[in-house]
C-alpha cells in the first residue's frame, strides 16, 4: 500500500476500514519527507499583495477606469496647461469683451493679419474681456484643491475621533457616539451658508492684521474658502468617524486579534499588523467620496454668491457668472457647469470603483 | 419602542437648542453693532436702543431671552430687507410658496422614482435595467443648479413653452419642481434598485415563485414591500435636500420663496432674517428625521430597539 501524500487532506480511509483495530500509524508516516513532497507543497505562484489584488480588481473594472482616466486628465488640464496659455486668469484683455468661443477682437484679427500669433479663446472670453478657458482650468483647480483638502480634514478628524472611540469602547465611546448624533443631526447646508456670514468679517480682519506667513496664504485663498473649510472641520468628520469606529469596533473583537494577543503580540503590534491595514480600505474610500461631494458643496456655494470670492473664480462662481446672461451667452454657463459635472461624476464612480477593488464584500 | 421615543426626542430636542445655541453666539461674534449706520449715531441713542433690544445685558442673559421670546414666536425684526417688519410674519408669508414646491417635487421624486429602481431591478442587467443606471448615475452627479439652469436655457431661450420665472399658475410649477426633485428621483431609483435587488434573491421570493405565485403578486406582495424600508430612511436627508436645494432653485427661477428670501439675506447680511429662518428650518429638518426614525422602527420589527444603530 502506498504512503498516503505528505500535507494531503485526504482522509487515510482504508486503514479505517480494516475493521475496529485502532488506528496505528506506520512508522513510514514518520519518515522525513523528501525534497520532491516538500516541492509538492510549496505554492507555485507569488503571493499577490493586498494592493496588488485591489489593483488587479480595478483594472479589471472597465468604469473605474476610464473614470479615472478622466481625473487625470483633468489634474494635468488643471496644473499644467495653464503654463502654456498666454493669458492669466484675472488678466483683463481690452477690446475683447464677450467673444463667443473661438473667435477674434478686431484688434486681434489686426495683429494675426500684422503675421503675429494669436493665441485662440477657445471658450471665448467674459464681459470684463478675461479668457474663459484659462478661468476654468483655474477653477478647476480650485476646485479640486477644496475637495482635496476638506476630505483630508474629515479623514484626519474623523479618523482620530472614530478609532478612539472605537478603542476605548464603554462609557466613553457611548458619550462621544452621542456627540456624533447630535452633530449627525445638525442641517449642515445651514450651518455652512451661516459660517460663510459670520465668518467672514473676523477673518479679514485677522488677514489685514495678522502678518504672519499662514494668514497671507489663507488671504490669498479668501474668507469664503477658509469658512468652508472650517465647516468641514465642524460638521462633515461625523461619517468617517462612524465608519471607523464601527470597523475598530468589529476588528478587535476578531478571532485572529485574539490570536494575536494569545500569541504575545503587543498593542502596537496588533495596531499595526491587523487593526490599520483592515481600516486602510474604508479609509481610502470615504476619503475619496468625500473629495467630489466637497466640491459640490463649494460649487452650491459660490453659486448662490458665497465661497470663492474674486477675481478667484472656482466652477459653481464661474457659472453662477454665466447666470447673469443666460440669454445671450448661454456657453458661459453651460461649459462650466458640465466641467463641472463630468468632474464630480468621474469621481463618484472611481471612488465606487475603489470600493469595490478594495472591499469587494461591499459590492452590490 | 417608548423608551426609544424618549431617547430620540431628546436627542432631536438637544440638537435643536444646539443649533440655537450656535446661531446666536455665531451672531453674536460678528463685529459691529447692528444699529451702526453710516451715518453714525451718537453713543447716547446707541445705548438707549441697544437698552430698547436688551442687547445692553450680558449674553447668557440674551440668550435666555432669546429663547424664551423664539419659543412664543417671535423672532425679532428685519433689519434691511424689509425694514422692523416682523421676522415671523415674513417666514409665514414666504413658507407656503417653497412648501407647495417641496411637496410637488417630494411627490414626484418619489413616485416615479420607486417604480424606475423596481423596473431597473426587475429586469436587471438587461437594456433598460442600463438605461436606468446610466440616468440615476447622471443625476446623481449632477449639482442641482446645472439641472435647473439647463431647463432654464431649453425652455427660455430655445423652446419658450413653459414659463420660467415666477408662480402664476399650474404650469409654472413644472419646471422648478422637476428639477428640484430630479436629484431625490435619481436616488430614490437606485436606493429602491440595489434594495430590490437584495429583497429578490431572498429565500422567500423563491419558496414564493415556487409555490406558483405570480410575477406581479411576488413583486408588490413579498419584495417591494420589504425592499421599500431603506427608502422609507431616505426621506428625512431627502427633506433636507428639498429644503436646501429650494436655495438654488428658486434663484434661479425667481420663485418668491423662502429659500430665495434667505439666500438674499445672507447676501444682505439681515442677521435677524439669517438667524430666524436658519432655527425654523432648522427645526423643520430634525423633526423631519425624528418622525423618519420613529416610523421605521415601527414599520419594521426586525430592527431591533434599545440597543440598534450597531
Amino acid at each position: 500500500m502506498s504512503k498516503t501524500k505528505f500535507g494531503s487532506l485526504q482522509v487515510d480511509v482504508d486503514s479505517m476500514l480494516q475493521g475496529n483495530e485502532p488506528y496505528v500509524p506506520k512508522p513510514e508516516a514518520f519518515a522525513k519527507a523528501t525534497e520532491e513532497e516538500k516541492a509538492s507543497i510549496t505554492v507555485d505562484r507569488k503571493s499577490t499583495t493586498f494592493w496588488q489584488d485591489a489593483w488587479r480588481r480595478l483594472k479589471a473594472n472597465k468604469v473605474a477606469m476610464v473614470a479615472l482616466c478622466i481625473v487625470i486628465i483633468y489634474i494635468l488640464m488643471a496644473f499644467f496647461a495653464p503654463m502654456f496659455i498666454p493669458y492669466r486668469y484675472d488678466q483683463q484683455i481690452r477690446g475683447s469683451e464677450n467673444l463667443t468661443p473661438l473667435t477674434y477682437s478686431q484688434k486681434e484679427l489686426e495683429l494675426k493679419e500684422a503675421g503675429e500669433s494669436v493665441f485662440p479663446h477657445l471658450f471665448g472670453t467674459d464681459t470684463m474681456g478675461r479668457d474663459l478657458f484659462v478661468r476654468i482650468l483655474y477653477g478647476t483647480r480650485i476646485s479640486m484643491v477644496i475637495g482635496v483638502v476638506a476630505a483630508l480634514i474629515v479623514l484626519i478628524i474623523g479618523a482620530l475621533y472614530g478609532s478612539v472611540s472605537g478603542i476605548c469602547g464603554g462609557r466613553v465611546d457611548n458619550i462621544m457616539m452621542r456627540i456624533v448624533d447630535i452633530i449627525y443631526s445638525v442641517p449642515e447646508v445651514l450651518v455652512v451658508l451661516l459660517l460663510q456670514v459670520v465668518l467672514n468679517e473676523p477673518l479679514k480682519n485677522w488677514f489685514s492684521a495678522s502678518n504672519s506667513g499662514m494668514a497671507k496664504f489663507m488671504s490669498n485663498l479668501g474668507a469664503g474658502l477658509i469658512s468652508i473649510f472650517i465647516a468641514f472641520g465642524l460638521l462633515y468628520w461625523v461619517s468617517m468617524a462612524r465608519i471607523i469606529r464601527g470597523q475598530v469596533l468589529m476588528l478587535k473583537q476578531q478571532e485572529y486579534v485574539t490570536a494575536a494577543r494569545a500569541l504575545g503580540a503587543k498593542n502596537g503590534h496588533i495596531i499595526k499588523k491587523h487593526l490599520l491595514p483592515n481600516c486602510v480600505g474604508q479609509l481610502i474610500v470615504t476619503t475619496c467620496l468625500q473629495i467630489p461631494s466637497a466640491i459640490f458643496l463649494e460649487s452650491f456655494l459660490s453659486f448662490l454668491g458665497l465661497g470663492v470670492s474674486a477675481p478667484l473664480a472656482s466652477l459653481g462662481s464661474l457659472a453662477s457668472d454665466g447666470l447673469g446672461g443666460i440669454y445671450s451667452y448661454p456657453f458661459r454657463l453651460v461649459i462650466p457647469a458640465v466641467v463641472l459635472s463630468v468632474m464630480i461624476l468621474s469621481l463618484n464612480l472611481f471612488g465606487d470603483g475603489l470600493r469595490d477593488a478594495l472591499d469587494p464584500r461591499l459590492k452590490k | 419602542m417608548f423608551k426609544y421615543c424618549i431617547k430620540r426626542v431628546g436627542i432631536a430636542v438637544l440638537t435643536i437648542l444646539f443649533i440655537a445655541i450656535v446661531t446666536f453666539l455665531l451672531m453674536n461674534a460678528i463685529p459691529g453693532s447692528p444699529f451702526a449706520t453710516e451715518k453714525g449715531v451718537s453713543p447716547e441713542v446707541q445705548a438707549n436702543l441697544e437698552a430698547k433690544y436688551g442687547m445692553d445685558k450680558p449674553l447668557p442673559v440674551q440668550l435666555k431671552n432669546y429663547l424664551v421670546s423664539f419659543v412664543q414666536g417671535d423672532m425679532g425684526v428685519s433689519l434691511k430687507m424689509q425694514k422692523n417688519r416682523e421676522v415671523g410674519d415674513i417666514i409665514t408669508e414666504k413658507f407656503p410658496t417653497s412648501l407647495r414646491v417641496g411637496i410637488f417635487a417630494l411627490i414626484w421624486a418619489v413616485a416615479v422614482g420607486i417604480p424606475l429602481g423596481c423596473l431597473a431591478a426587475y429586469r436587471r442587467g438587461k437594456v433598460l435595467d442600463n438605461v436606468i443606471r446610466v440616468l440615476a448615475t447622471l443625476g446623481v452627479a449632477i449639482p442641482g443648479f446645472v439641472i435647473a439652469t439647463t431647463l432654464l436655457i431649453v425652455f427660455g431661450v430655445k423652446f419658450p413653452i413653459l414659463p420660467t420665472s415666477g408662480l402664476n399658475d399650474m404650469k409654472s410649477y413644472i419646471l422648478p419642481c422637476f428639477s428640484l426633485g430630479f436629484y431625490p428621483m435619481c436616488y430614490t431609483a437606485r436606493l429602491t434598485r440595489s434594495s430590490m435587488l437584495d429583497a429578490i434573491n431572498q429565500d422567500y421570493i423563491r419558496t414564493a415563485r415556487a409555490k406558483g405565485l405570480k410575477t406581479g403578486k411576488i413583486i408588490f406582495k413579498h419584495a417591494l414591500r420589504n425592499s421599500l424600508i431603506p427608502v422609507v430612511t431616505y426621506i428625512g436627508p431627502l427633506v433636507a435636500y428639498i429644503i436646501t436645494g429650494g436655495f438654488v432653485v428658486e434663484t434661479v427661477f425667481t420663485i418668491p420663496g423662502l429659500g430665495r428670501y434667505f439666500v438674499q439675506s445672507i447676501l444682505a447680511r439681515d442677521y435677524p432674517i439669517i438667524m430666524g429662518t436658519t432655527i425654523f428650518l432648522a427645526f423643520l429638518l430634525v423633526v423631519a428625521m425624528l418622525i423618519v426614525d420613529i416610523v421605521y422602527k415601527i414599520i419594521d420589527p426586525r430592527i431591533q430597539l434599545g440597543k440598534a444603530g450597531e
